[in-house]
């Protein structure tokens, strides 16, 4: 579905990507993990068409991609930011964010369509006609998902959808993203620096570091401690400390 | 649909429809306004000023450019309320009708300003580049000239009247605008809510007007209605020095400029228009005051 070679992205004279290279296939979710700074939100933008500056060879379900996208790209790949406070528009009401990708794509039932995509993520019907800062954090990033979900794509792209929320809403909202992809069958690439985070949505995950990708493995992988560059296992060994402060203690 | 419109159903939490939902807003909008009694006393003065000039024929029993030489410079009194002028004019009826041209005047000017400025700021803003470049050197050789010289120059290009003076405030007062909506646009054209209307496939005029000139338009409602009096102020002294309304039409600042050598004797003569014209400017600065409360998310 996604296939990205030897994609660099500089920033000036920085060199913020260094010829990263990933396949993703249909309906499968891949996971790029890495410290802030490490290029990875740089890729997604470079995928999203928000960044132009790239050189590599990117395709997306075998149309290989132009630093201008098509109308048509748009419907098929959505992405969701990481803050919900920023991505939504502060003077549209909800209504009005999930119905603009609807007017943009002259589609119909617009009516159906956002009482549906609500439902979709579990948004009870009074928060339509709402402002964004009248909602939750957690409300926010459903709009936002919501809104994603709008042109019906077939790809998703996740830059830290979690980090800035609550722990105890962002398992709900990694759940909503899973059932999500079970019931529409969509790719997935999320990007975080949470390990844990990434394990459990996605099945393969990329490391990153310094702009480049040094490690493919799976999540099982992952999980197990079979890592091969230093960088992962450094990641691993700090997540777990971060997750089980106590356990991490006494070793 | 009528019945069902009562204060419950403009306030709910929970509106039905797009319609409701709307009317909610308006309706919270006007609350918190209400609620302003600075703001509203400038609503209703400039209300009161602009119906009163709009009903003149009814309001004025006198021509306001019938002249009475036997009764010039009368002092106010119960057939002349605000007195008479240098050519026994009577000053209520001149005031009326002189509303009309004088506010009527400052509407023009603002309707041609404020689209103009906002439309140059944000696409200048969103654009960026070369487009902003071009379009701010523009508007920064317009900023350059002193306001009243180069108004001046252009109603002695054209011929003196009102058309004149209103084309020539407009293109004096339009950059500020422009300059304001960039700096809004610039505060969020990397916003990641654009950025977000980016990647549905919007094209850059659907963002720009429907997504980034709301967000301009609060402020630059609020500087036409502190403008307005300065707008005042310039057509005034345009009329004062001749180069507005021309004479037997009513202008509150011709008015004062024809009756300037009767300050000390007949001092209603230019004090009436002069209380005019900042009855006006005060209450559009007082109701510019309260839009800004309404309109500027920041306060609320």
């Amino acid at each position: 579905m996604i296939e990205v070679d030897a994609l660099s992205v500089c920033f000036g004279r920085t060199e913020a990507v260094k010829s990263v290279s990933f396949r993703v296939a249909r309906g499968e979710s891949f996971g790029l993990v890495g410290e802030s700074g490490s290029g990875k939100s740089t890729v997604l933008r470079a995928v999203s068409g928000l960044n132009p500056h790239w050189t590599g060879r990117m395709s997306i379900g075998g149309e290989l991609l132009a630093p201008r996208r098509s109308k048509a790209f748009h419907q098929r790949v959505q992405m969701v930011f990481q803050d919900p406070y920023g991505s939504l528009h502060p003077r549209q009401t909800v209504d009005r964010l999930l119905s603009e990708p609807l007017l943009v794509h002259h589609m119909d039932n617009v009516e159906r369509r956002i009482m549906r995509a609500l439902n979709e993520v579990a948004l009870p019907a009074s928060v339509r006609f709402r402002y964004p800062h009248q909602l939750s954090g957690g409300q926010r990033q459903r709009v936002a998902i919501a809104r994603a979900l709008m042109p019906e794509p077939h790809v998703l792209l996740l830059d830290e959808p979690t980090s800035a929320l609550d722990v105890s809403v962002q398992a709900e909202v990694l759940n909503l993203l899973a059932d999500l992809q079970q019931a529409r069958g969509l790719t997935y690439v999320l990007v975080s620096h949470n390990l844990a985070v990434v394990a459990h949505v996605c099945s393969r995950i990329g490391v990153m570091q310094s702009g480049e990708l040094v490690e493919l493995l799976s999540a099982d992988d992952l999980r197990a401690g079979r890592t091969h560059h230093p960088h992962t296992a450094s990641l691993r060994e700090l997540s777990i400390e971060l997750e089980e402060p106590e356990t991490a203690r006494d070793h | 649909m009528i019945g069902v419109i009562s204060r419950d159903w403009l306030l709910t939490e929970t509106p039905a429809s797009r319609a409701q939902a709307a009317w909610v807003r308006r309706y919270r909008g006007w609350l918190q306004f209400r609620g302003n009694g600075l703001a509203m006393v400038g609503l209703v003065t400039v209300a009161i000023m602009i119906l009163a000039s709009l009903a003149a024929p009814l309001l004025a029993w006198q021509d306001a450019s019938a002249q009475n030489l036997a009764g010039r410079l009368a002092p106010p009194s119960f057939a002349h309320w605000f007195g008479t002028d240098e050519l026994g004019r009577d000053i209520y009826a001149r005031i009326l009708y002189g509303g009309r041209v004088t506010l009527g005047m400052v509407v023009s000017v603002v309707l041609l300003v404020a689209p103009v400025g906002l439309a140059v700021g944000s696409v200048a803003g969103y654009l960026g580049g070369l487009a902003d470049r071009l379009l701010m050197r523009v508007t920064d050789v317009f900023l350059a000239f002193p306001r009243l010289v180069l108004a001046l120059a252009f109603v002695a290009a054209l011929k003196p009247g009102i058309t004149s003076a209103i084309i020539a405030i407009a293109l004096t007062a339009w950059p500020p605008y422009a300059r304001l909506a960039r700096a809004d646009t610039l505060t969020v054209r990397h916003s990641d809510f654009i950025a977000a209307v980016r990647l549905t496939g919007a094209g850059s005029l659907r963002i720009i007007v429907r997504h980034i000139m709301p967000l301009c338009l609060s402020s630059v409602i609020v500087r036409v209605t502190l403008d307005m009096s300065g707008i005042i102020l310039t057509a005034a002294s345009l009329g004062f020095l001749g180069m507005g309304a021309q004479p037997p039409m009513p202008e509150w600042g011709t008015m004062i400029a024809s009756s300037r050598a009767f300050i000390l004797d007949q001092w209603w003569v230019p004090t009436i228009p002069g209380i005019a014209i900042f009855v006006a400017s005060l209450a559009f600065n007082l109701l510019g005051d309260g839009m800004r409360d309404v309109l500027d998310p920041r306060q609320r």
